[in-house]
């Protein structure tokens, strides 16, 4: 059914039957009374907000943006698309310092990789963490990401790009913040497995941070700049003949999603050529075109943990199909349900008590379980857990890396 | 005269809980008469609860009678004064399309300033970014003072601010007869529709302001006023597609106004004479449906997009020009009928005709009748005293209120619906304060203070006061709620259960000639909800 026209808003509202399921998933209406839950943040006061805009108000804050509600909607409502685009456009609320940190964050990364050890020791002590509580409202409890001290691009360039051309196919990586900037093994361990199944790996032409934490931050105008950069160089890739690639259920799911719905950019010419790289490679294995070797002594109990946006592209089959097929995998599937960080979300003081509350079923369900790793596809949650559940989090590329035997799957694949 | 001090003794009785009445009723009561305003049903259940709401300017009557524009005008500055909490003022835009003559703007701007409507020609480029939903098309434009008005809470105030005044409002209290002096008309039997019970009321005057029922009421007293009931149907949008209300420019048509009404949008009308034995069982047709559509599909072509909530239709009373009984000469304007000096029945005043804008003018000069006829020489104040609920007395809202918390969004929509009445509504608690009607934010708190202060004793009285039941899901939510506050209030909950299952037959009944879609869906998920969950159609049926 066609839906858009002639209007300048999203009518998916008008679809809703209420019949409050939406609610019943949503994470935060579940701990936080004062959230009014996403079928009334999004298509009952969408009304009212069309009425006049006044009837906005900043209980819409409270909403993570899991998209669980969307997932729940029997109707095809764009619940969470509504309650972020109203914030978008309703909301008076300017964002301050703390916005601008957690949500700029390639130029927080660009600063703070250049002087990562002195940046990571002080980020961990508790007077820089009041100190931060108090001056910017981050919540003292968070364990803040630590940096590298090499950027991915950088070890990517001296030591990765050579070799690239050398295979006849070849993927583009949006490798993102997180893998440039704190954790860069993510990214070799991407090189590592799809130059084994012999796929070059090759960089964008030019890549900005996907957006994610400046939409949620507010910061429109700043996420569609980026945006168009990524698609410039989406389109290039594509064009050129390579997917792009990602390791980041959120990066994935904000250029696939995010940037139509919520920033009105069309990406539809190459929206299916942006995945997640479990996917890309299950894909190539399932239809036989790639085989995978894997060690021997690898013997690990792991649990998988599915991400909201993971969750929202239906995609967690894929990673945890890879996950299973390594010999020595013992796997468990936790229930899927959100951490609470949400991104930039948990960091916020006003938010930290209720992040940590929506996640403490799953906390306790990771500990129960008594496994080796965690793995899940996103990095906050990753962050979350680690903190929260005291378990080393894994991307299952990572792990896929891990367990791989290297030689034994180029052999396979030559 | 003769003094008789009996508990049912009034100076006038007002027939009909329209806007007429309630107006002609508040009117009386604010000259100090004693008055007591009947209602066979409940408030606003005729015209003037089935209207467009529109807060006419008298653009539309501009060209083919100024002497209704300039009434409407005069009024609509008025009803922005004195009842402000039912008025939006969004202003109108009257555009002309490719297939219209936009000769006929010309004629209609000197015809609006003739009248004292202020109406400029702007550029459609202009129109296009002022109401997003006018269709693109549009060759010319005209912005004039329309704007929209609830009918509800209009009535609603003026039956209040009567009750203020001293006066008593029966409603579920039909007419059956009068009761004579000779020929003078000294007063009515009225009887109950629950109890079936009857009384009597005296009264000096008896105002007929029963707008299309006026016919029979009179007919009652033995007099003769023709009227022929034109049906108009409407649709009701699921939200608000335009701010600002669109028109065509050129003569009056069906289907050419769209309204924009609190959180949703209007069409209409159509026009159509109906026999008067089928006034009190009106049914929307599909080709009225479909006329509808495609003609507001031509001001706003999202329309064929939206979600329609459900149609509608009332019948405008329209008069025949006195001692006309072929009907060929109709009125437009207001009709005041003494029928001491036509028809020789003293005590007895019909007022008829006009039009929602018009009826505190119609109430002025009924009262003014009944005040000449009881020799009291009191000066109307309707004009200027303003509605319970529009008081400008409040203090206004500073820059200090952008930092106390913000209120719940029941009480943000409740201040909409009551004005600075609303103060009184209870949001003191959680209880209070949560929402027994989602899709209108009305909350437990309003819902108590419609029932204690607004007549309220079954769920489409409830719904008339505040929106339950309006919304998109038409009382598949809110209903149960509703019914048992209801229930509780009124110590009964088998009469709950059964006002449940009429009041959503009530709502089935409006959505049946619109239900395709996501109407449809939500008509069969509320089935599945009382029929399937709760057994509500066992119920229905005993």
């Amino acid at each position: 059914m066609k839906k858009q026209y002639n209007t300048n808003y999203d009518q998916s509202f008008e679809q809703c039957v209420k019949c409050t399921v939406c609610t019943v998933y949503c994470p935060v209406a579940a701990v936080n009374p004062d959230y009014p839950g996403p079928k009334q943040a999004g298509p009952d006061l969408e009304r009212y907000r069309l009425k006049n805009p006044r009837f906005y108000d900043d209980t819409l804050d409270l909403c993570l943006n899991c998209k669980r509600c969307e997932v729940a909607c029997p109707s095809n409502v764009r619940i969470g698309d509504i309650i972020l685009s109203a914030r978008l456009k309703y909301s008076t609320k300017r964002p301050k310092l703390r916005e601008y940190m957690l949500a700029n964050t390639d130029v927080m990364g660009s600063m703070a990789t250049t002087f990562a050890p002195l940046v990571n020791t002080s980020l961990s002590l508790s007077p820089v963490k009041k100190v931060m509580d108090r001056v910017l409202a981050i919540d003292h409890h968070r364990t803040m990401p630590s940096y590298s001290s090499q950027k991915f691009e950088t070890w990517y360039k001296r030591h990765a790009r050579a070799e690239q051309e050398s295979f006849a196919r070849g993927v583009s990586y949006f490798h993102g913040c997180y893998v440039n900037y704190n954790h860069p093994k993510q990214g070799q361990d991407l090189v590592k497995v799809l130059n084994a199944i012999g796929y070059g790996v090759h960089l964008l032409q030019k890549e900005k941070c996907c957006g994610v934490a400046l939409i949620s931050n507010k910061m429109k105008a700043q996420a569609r700049r980026q945006a168009e950069v990524n698609m410039t160089s989406i389109r290039e890739s594509v064009a050129a003949g390579r997917p792009v690639l990602t390791t980041s259920s959120t990066c994935t799911f904000t250029m696939r999603d995010e940037y139509p719905h919520v920033l009105g950019i069309d990406n539809s010419d190459v929206r299916e050529q942006i995945v997640l790289a479990t996917k890309f490679i299950f894909e190539a294995v399932d239809a036989g075109r790639v085989k995978l070797a894997f060690r021997e002594d690898y013997r690990k109990r792991i649990a998988y943990h599915t991400p909201c946006h993971m969750e929202k592209l239906g995609w967690s089959i894929y990673s945890t199909s890879l996950l299973r097929m390594i010999p020595g995998v013992e796997f468990v599937m936790l229930d899927s349900q959100c951490c609470g960080i949400a991104g930039t979300y948990g960091f916020k003081r006003e938010n930290y008590s209720y992040s940590q509350k929506i996640g403490e079923p799953l906390f306790r369900q990771i500990k129960s379980l008594g496994v080796d790793l965690v793995a899940t596809d996103c990095e906050t949650c990753k962050w979350q857990i680690e903190m929260s559940a005291g378990v080393t989090v894994e991307n299952p590329i990572s792990i896929l890396a891990d367990a791989l035997d290297v030689e034994q799957t180029m052999k396979l694949n030559k | 005269m003769e003094i008789i001090t009996k508990k049912s003794q009034y100076d006038v009785i007002v027939i009909g809980g329209g806007i007429t009445g309630a107006g002609t009723a508040r009117d009386c009561a604010m000259r100090g008469l004693r008055t007591l305003l009947v209602e066979r049903l409940d408030l606003t259940n005729g015209a003037t609860g089935r209207n467009h709401g529109l807060l006419h300017s008298g653009a539309r009557y501009a060209v083919t009678d100024g002497e209704s524009a300039t009434e409407c005008i005069k009024e609509n500055m008025i009803l922005r004064r004195i009842a402000r909490h039912c008025v939006e003022q969004t202003d109108g835009l009257f555009v002309t399309l490719p297939e219209d003559d936009l000769g006929f703007q010309n004629t209609f701007i000197e015809a609006c300033t003739r009248a004292g409507i202020r109406a400029e020609a702007i550029d459609p480029a202009e129109a296009r970014r002022l109401e997003p939903s006018v269709n693109p098309s549009l060759i010319g434009a005209v912005r004039v003072p329309d704007g929209s008005v609830d009918p509800f809470r209009l009535t609603t105030a003026n039956a209040l601010d009567a009750r203020l005044h001293g006066a008593e409002v029966m409603t579920y209290h039909e007419v059956v007869g009068f009761i004579k002096d000779g020929r003078r008309v000294v007063g009515v039997r009225l009887r109950n529709r629950y109890t079936k019970a009857e009384s009597e009321a005296y009264a000096s005057i008896t105002v007929n302001a029963g707008g299309i029922w006026g016919h029979r009421i009179a007919e009652m007293a033995g007099a003769v006023v023709n009227m022929f009931p034109a049906k108009g149907a409407l649709l009701i949008f699921g939200h608000r597609v335009n701010n600002m209300v669109l028109n065509r420019c050129r003569k009056p048509a069906d289907a050419d106004i769209l309204v924009p009404g609190d959180t949703i949008s209007l069409i209409g009308t159509t026009s159509s004479r109906v026999p008067y034995d089928e006034i009190d069982d009106l049914q929307v047709t599909p080709d009225e449906v479909n006329l509808l559509l495609r003609e507001g599909q031509k001001l706003a072509p999202s329309l064929a997009q939206t979600r329609i909530l459900r149609a509608y239709s009332g019948v405008r009373p329209l008069v025949a020009a006195d001692n006309d009984v072929s009907g060929r000469s109709i009125s437009r304007g207001i009709v005041c009928l003494d029928h001491e000096t036509r028809d020789d029945i003293p005590g007895f005043i019909t007022i008829t005709g006009g039009k929602l804008m018009t009826y505190r003018l119609m109430a002025e000069w009924a009262t003014d009748l009944v005040c000449k006829k009881l020799n009291i020489d009191k000066q109307c104040q309707t004009a200027e005293v303003c509605l319970p609920g529009s008081a400008y007395d409040e203090e206004q809202p500073s820059d200090k209120e952008t930092i106390t918390p913000i209120p719940s969004i029941g009480t943000r929509a409740a201040e909409g619906r009551h004005g600075s009445m609303s103060k009184k509504i209870s949001a003191d608690n959680r209880y209070d304060r949560s929402l027994v009607c989602e899709c209108e934010a009305v909350s437990i708190g309003e819902v108590d203070y419609a029932i204690k202060q607004l007549r309220v004793q079954n769920l489409i009285n409830l719904r008339r006061r505040t929106r339950v039941g309006m919304g998109t899901c038409q009382g598949e939510l809110c209903a149960c709620r509703a019914a048992g506050l209801l229930g509780k209030a009124n110590g009964c909950a088998q009469k709950a259960q059964k006002d449940l299952a009429m009041f959503l037959n009530e709502r089935w009944r409006g959505m049946y000639p619109v239900a395709w879609g996501d109407t449809l869906c939500e008509t069969q998920f509320t089935s599945w909800v009382y029929e399937g969950v709760c057994g509500l159609d066992k119920f229905a049926e005993e």
